[in-house]
């Protein structure tokens, strides 16, 4: 399968702090590629810098044979790339309706942007229901649909996921990780950042582990959740 | 679309209606001098707090310099009067642009700012634009710049104000105010869908202080002098409170904001010491019980009772 995304050696500093110290990964397409490891790891970090909200001090990214590192956000969603962002960041003041329209902001297409309303509709019936409503009203779980389904508007080829089942119920985060799985099927490539390990070890094709700041770990999927390292530190025994 | 500009076309005639019986009682002497100024003073606040909203309201910059493209506004189209004659119009083109210039230039780097930081440099520029206009002896430095014919009257200031209004209606209602409010309201998720923040900041601050500049022309205009301690913060710090007061994200919350606050503040005039007071009592009582502002971010046309009036659906 062809190589759609590619991190190489990327060093990312807050200040002082070096919070990624060279990472290397690739996400092929079609997949869905997980990055767990413990709070303060750098997963998140990673993440932010794909998406272009953080600049890699050294250090290539690539998506689909373009070099994408050093341009600003707002390029990259243009390039296919979407980001959700960790706690999910809504526009609380505006409508459903109006936050997806915003997820769109960049097409001009409106037969696409009408297809691509039906699907997010599809994947996510609840939105469809809540409409005309404030978005600030939505709940925890509703509000994370909202944020997905907001990505899905600019019709990405790449997803990037920050922690989805931040503070959401057992039941929702199995009802959201269903939907990651629907929309991967769907044809969308899913890079996941993830605490809840099992639950995205469970979904994913491939994964990395990350330790303060570098990968420690890397492989299939269903071979890392089975391994006894893995257990003990990520999966609770 | 067809029922937004239908709402224009009532918006249009109803204002029309009121120039004419505002027209009609100042050429029947029916107001008093001092009233027949503040209608002008009113249009001009109107000006000044509809693009101040666009900067503080609609894109949520926090700017406290808003006086110091007034000034720019007013000191070049005061120049251009006396010292070349040009006619009005000339001038109020030439300050919208002087103003937006100079907007677009201070916007770059601090639009980069954000919350305190912003409010901060602002506060300072604006500052710093009165001062060097009080040191510039070709304007009249400290003593002011006099002798400007008073070309401004009812008709103009009410006119230009009407053409603010409905091109930063226009604005907010395009695309344009659509990444203004995305910015308000959560920058990073803004950028994450593919706006370009900076670039929208920049662009609403530049428009925003060009209408400033223009309200700095008519103002100028208005008095036949034009002093450099008509700008100062504190006067920023007043078109803040018409916007605070009327709602941020309303264009007829600044409407009203600008017409009650200058209302009062004219009936008060024989009692300065206490026009201050019943401000900051007003001003308390505001934020206790309607601290979204009067109107919020509604515009009261698109209120249903409104709209029943009119027979729209």
């Amino acid at each position: 399968m062809a190589i759609m995304l590619k991190l190489d050696d990327i060093n990312v500093f807050y200040g002082a702090i070096h919070a990624i110290k060279g990472i290397s990964l690739e996400v092929d397409q079609g997949e869905i590629v997980t990055l767990i490891g413990a709070n303060g790891a750098g997963k998140s970090t990673t993440l932010r810098t794909v998406s272009g909200l953080l600049k890699p001090k050294t250090g290539t990214i690539s998506f689909e044979d373009k070099t994408i590192s050093g341009q600003p956000a707002h390029k990259i969603v243009e390039y296919g790339i979407s980001q959700v962002p960790e706690g999910r960041r809504i526009f609380a003041n505006m409508t459903v309706m109006e936050n997806l329209e915003l997820g769109a902001y960049i097409r001009t297409d409106k037969n696409g942007i009408k297809s691509d309303l039906e699907r997010v509709f599809k994947h996510f019936p609840r939105l469809a229901e809540r409409k005309k409503q404030e978005a600030g009203t939505l709940s925890g779980g509703e509000q994370q649909m909202l944020a997905m389904g907001r990505a899905l508007m600019s019709s990405p080829r790449l997803l990037l996921l920050d922690e989805p089942s931040m503070g959401l119920a057992p039941l929702l985060i199995k009802e959201i990780f269903e939907i990651i799985k629907d929309i991967n099927k769907a044809g969308t490539t899913i890079l996941l950042v993830e605490q809840n390990a099992n639950m995205a070890l469970s979904i994913a094709n491939r994964a990395y582990v990350l330790e303060t700041g570098k990968i420690t770990l890397s492989g299939d999927a269903k071979e890392l959740s089975a391994s006894e390292d893995v257990r003990k530190a990520y999966l609770g025994g | 679309m067809s029922s937004l500009r239908k709402t224009d076309l009532k918006a249009i005639v109803i204002s029309l209606i009121v120039f004419a019986v505002l027209q009609g009682l100042i050429s029947s002497e029916a107001l008093d001098p001092f009233w027949q100024l503040n209608i002008i003073v009113i249009c001009i606040n109107i000006i000044m707090s509809v693009s101040l909203n666009l900067i503080n309201g609609y894109t949520g910059q926090f700017s406290l310099g808003h006086a110091g493209f007034m000034a720019i506004g007013a000191y070049t189209g005061a120049v251009l009067s006396v010292n070349f004659h040009m006619p009005f119009i000339v001038g109020l083109i030439t300050a919208f642009v002087t103003a937006a210039i100079i907007g677009c230039l201070i916007g770059l780097p601090t639009m980069r700012l954000s919350g305190d930081y912003l409010a901060i440099a602002t506060l300072g520029l604006g500052e710093i634009i009165r001062i060097v206009i009080m040191n510039v002896n070709y304007v009249g430095g400290a003593a002011g710049f006099m002798g400007i014919p008073k070309s401004t009257n009812f008709a103009w200031a009410f006119f230009v104000m009407l053409f603010v209004v409905f091109f930063i209606k226009n604005y907010v209602n395009s695309s344009f105010g659509r990444a203004c409010v995305a910015i308000r309201e959560n920058e990073i998720a803004a950028e994450a869908m593919g706006v370009n923040t900076t670039k929208y900041k920049v662009l609403a601050f530049t428009v925003g202080a060009g209408f400033a500049g223009v309200a700095g022309c008519l103002f100028a205009h208005t008095f036949y002098i034009v002093h450099p301690s008509s700008f100062t913060f504190l006067s920023s710090f007043n078109y803040l409170i018409m916007v605070v007061m009327g709602g941020m994200g309303s264009i007829t919350g600044s409407i009203a904001g600008a017409f009650i606050l200058t209302t009062i503040s004219a009936l008060l005039s024989d009692w300065p010491e206490l026009r201050m007071s019943i401000y900051a009592v007003v001003l308390i009582a505001l934020m206790f019980y309607r601290p979204q502002g009067l109107f919020g971010n509604i515009e009261i046309t698109s209120l249903p009772i409104f709209k029943r009036f009119k027979g729209g659906k």
